[in-house]
């Protein structure tokens, strides 16, 4: 028995050698659910740029502004048909190349080559100036082309990182942090770049792990396994809130969760009966309950942080199914004997699906399925890949969809409401079947349009006929809840998910 | 032993082609659009859109018919190729290889534990048989066995990482998060082949020649290292080649608990991507492991029993 004894006692040492505490000094640990399979920027580019590992020519500050970047300065010729950028001098990439014209001509173009929302640009050419001059001339004016030119897809990186001509072989970016380790689709390491132009990190290293589901990223944080945690779902805040070594940070972005419809269904053709269902719902007692943010109904599509695209004027949406039936009713909609409305013998029956990526919309669907069905209106909720939507969408299938659209991907939403609403007022996660021929007009306006008081004017127009004829119903206003162990001094939330902001980050002391 | 390797080989052939085709199948039979959900995969959930599917419907030559990708698949399965994974770009092997060894890891670790943990109760159990440690042991068994390894999972969660915080909840990053992982698929294992292990000694003990053994003059201890251990090894083996089967049902559920990136967590996303040649590298490496499992089972029982050895 004395080999056995000796195998137990030596299996004991080697758990007890693993064990010790779960968090790292030296180490900031982050953990998400967004999985990264490669380090080309037109795919998982907003890893890179939330580790602060890649940056892009210009920057967004919270209100949605451009800011210098790599690039110092730019401008815009009269005829607004030619963008002039200025470089940084000095800047260095993570393999100590400097940061020059050609490089970035090469990126940009590389960007351009590949799906992403630079193809959506008129650019007819990229060429450098000079050293350090970069000119980008396009077919007509184009006023996203700053929102774009700030993309994670866009980010510049070192000659040295292309293998086989566009294909990053390893990232060297330019950013504070420079990558160390890199296992798709689980972990990322990066350090700190000790040669970063800007004001240095001050936290040495830190790790990104990627947590499938929301409990499990609950439990990392309240273990110290995570330093942060992002995108956690409703039912984990309590407990979070209760741990005294942890805050929970509520953000607001620029995210909205609305039910995409297909207008061209003949019991959603009528503007009346998508009004019906937007007061069916119950927008406080979602916000309040489910998603625990109060305060966050959303009376339109875009949020108050797009302030151009932001109808302050418009009154909160009340829930009121008296109304709503009344509405169903003129349009012939009657209760059949088990409460379901019928007309001409067909039964009010839709199926709305959603997906699995932000943890809240399927119990947010479950809740419109409830109180839809209070005022006869029968939903079947059905979890599907989010890639089920746009699908859906072109073959004709789809009939409602709770989806939580992303306004502030490019920091100006003008050129993803043109793809949403844009082409005849149809989109992949936009309207579907509806028609409206102001609208694209308008879209088209003000991709050239150089007055800030016109484009606001303008922008408000097409937020009003958004509201008014509800394409897409407008649900809550997206929040980000955010995890954040005690150590961690001076957190900071991008609310355009483009940047954690890591180091501007430190420890407290123990 | 070559009649026995032909026929694994076979074996083996016949899980590559069957696997490989059923998840060719099945994945064709899923109602979505492959060009969409890969696109999803790989410019992100919501970055979807019908510009990005269009060219990964172009690039992968997914407007093929069905037959003809299927006849490029089973030609190159022959060329060894698994292709490309549809998300990443990679090589599939490559990324299978990368899985399966931390699929290894784990397994490795967990039979490890599972064996320092079964043997010894069961031996102990089989020398106090009917005592109190053999009937506790019992108990113990059974409560364990009852459990889905997930419970047993989240029970040392809840323990050894929230309260105690000495072990990590989930991912992979050094041999701490190795522990919980490989220690509860290790219980579970354990619960049931302690009592094959307490069965066998059982019955090496109670036998005529262990009795005639004693009766020669030779120890307790003796008797039972000398002639008890070989002939009580043989239906642990062959039990244990069964459990290694069951195991990696236990590893697939483990790896998605603790966030394992090994081959059952590898599969899980590569169905919800509709990652093809990853499903069937991932599903076809799945199946050699039996296949391979059974032929190791042969080869230790081989080794062990002299009696098969003199059949041939």
């Amino acid at each position: 028995m004395r080999p056995f004894r000796h195998l137990c006692l030596l299996s004991l040492l080697a758990c007890l050698g693993a064990c010790g505490p779960n968090q790292d000094p030296e180490v900031l640990t982050l953990g998400g659910p967004f999985e990264f399979t490669s380090q080309d920027p037109a795919r998982d580019g907003f890893v890179y740029t939330r580790l602060q590992v890649a940056e892009s020519l210009l920057e967004v500050d919270d209100a949605g502004r451009l800011l210098p970047g790599l690039a110092q300065g730019w401008a815009v010729d009269d005829d607004g048909l030619t963008w002039h950028l200025r470089l940084r001098e000095k800047v260095r990439f993570h393999d100590g190349l400097p940061l020059d014209a050609d490089a970035v001509v090469r990126a940009l173009e590389i960007a351009r080559r590949k799906p992403g929302v630079l193809r959506s640009a008129p650019i007819v050419e990229i060429r450098a100036e000079d050293r350090l001059g970069v000119a980008i001339r396009l077919a007509r004016p184009y006023n996203p082309l700053g929102a774009l030119l700030a993309h994670y897809s866009t980010v510049i990186l070192s000659p040295a990182s292309y293998r086989d001509g566009s294909e990053v072989g390893w990232m060297q970016g330019t950013g504070p942090y420079r990558l160390e380790a890199f296992d798709p689709p689980h972990r990322i390491r990066v350090t700190r770049f000790d040669g970063y132009w800007g004001t240095p990190a001050r936290i040495p290293q830190a790790l990104y792990l990627t947590g499938h589901r929301a409990e499990s990223r609950a439990l990392q944080v309240m273990a110290g396994q995570t330093d942060i945690v992002y995108t956690l779902d409703p039912a984990s805040l309590d407990l979070l809130r209760r741990q005294k070594d942890i805050r929970v940070h509520s953000d607001a972005i620029p995210r909205t969760i609305q039910i995409k419809l297909n207008a061209g269904h003949p019991f959603l053709a009528e503007r009346d009966a998508r009004l019906a269902m937007s007061l069916a719902l119950d927008r406080q007692g979602i916000a309040s309950h489910l998603v625990r943010v109060p305060g966050m109904e959303a009376n339109q599509l875009i949020p108050p942080a797009l302030a151009d695209w932001h109808l302050d004027d418009l009154p909160p949406i009340r829930r009121d199914p008296e109304r709503a039936r009344r509405l169903l009713a003129d349009l012939g909609w009657r209760p059949g004997p088990d409460g379901i409305l019928q007309r001409a013998g067909q039964r009010f029956r839709l199926t709305l699906v959603t997906y699995a990526d932000r943890p809240e919309l399927a119990v947010v669907a479950t809740a419109i399925q409830a109180q839809l069905r209070e005022v006869g209106v029968a939903v079947a909720v059905g979890i599907v890949n989010s890639s089920g939507i746009p699908s859906a969408h072109h073959d004709g299938s789809l009939q409602l969809a709770l989806v939580a659209r992303n306004y502030g991907n490019v920091a100006d939403p003008l050129s993803l409401l043109a793809a949403d609403y844009g082409d005849g007022g149809n989109g992949d996660w936009g309207a579907m079947g509806w028609r409206n021929e102001e609208l694209p007009a308008l879209l088209r306006g003000l991709e050239a349009e150089r007055d800030p008081a016109r484009y606001r004017a303008d922008a408000r127009r097409i937020a009003r006929i958004l509201a008014e004829e509800l394409p897409v119903i407008p649900v809550l206003f997206y929040t980000q809840q955010t995890a954040v162990a005690a150590r961690v001094r001076d957190f900071g939330f991008d609310p355009y998910e483009r940047n954690y902001r890591i180091s501007r980050m430190s420890f407290a002391s123990p | 032993m070559i009649h026995l390797f032909l026929k694994r080989l076979g074996q083996a052939a016949f899980v590559c082609w069957s696997v490989g085709t059923l998840g060719f199948a099945l994945m064709r039979l899923l109602p979505g659009d492959m060009a969409f959900r890969i696109a999803a995969g790989r410019y992100g959930y919501d970055q979807v859109n019908l510009a990005a599917a269009e060219a990964v419907r172009a690039e992968l030559g997914l407007d093929r018919p069905a037959w003809r990708l299927y006849l490029e698949w089973l030609f190159d399965l022959l060329r060894l190729d698994l292709g490309d994974s549809l998300v990443s770009g990679l090589p599939v092997l490559g990324e299978i290889l990368h899985l399966l060894g931390h699929t290894l890891l784990l397994a490795g670790a967990a039979m490890l534990i599972a064996i320092l943990i079964a043997v010894p109760v069961g031996l102990f159990a089989a020398f106090r048989a009917e005592g109190w440690f053999d009937r506790a042991a019992l108990v113990a068994s059974a409560f364990l066995r009852a459990q889905p390894v997930f419970v047993i999972g989240l029970l040392l969660l809840l323990i050894f990482a929230l309260e105690l915080r000495l072990f990590p909840v989930a991912g992979f990053d050094g041999a701490r998060y190795l522990v919980l992982p490989a220690i509860a698929l290790a219980l579970s294992m354990a619960a049931v082949s302690n009592r094959v292990v307490r069965h066998s000694a059982g019955a090496v003990i109670a036998s005529a020649f262990f009795a005639f053994a004693r009766v020669k003059g030779l120890s307790f201890a003796q008797a039972f290292v000398r002639h008890g251990l070989r002939n009580g090894a043989l239906p642990v083996l062959a039990f244990l080649g069964i459990q290694l089967a069951g195991a990696i049902e236990g590893i697939v559920m483990i790896e998605s608990l603790f966030s394992w990136p090994g081959l059952g967590h590898g599969l899980a996303h590569a169905v919800f991507n509709r990652d093809v040649p990853m499903i069937q590298g991932a599903a076809m490496t799945l199946g050699l492991i039996f296949v391979g499992l059974n032929l190791a089972v042969d080869l230790a029982c081989h080794l062990v029993d002299p009696r098969g050895r003199s059949d041939e």
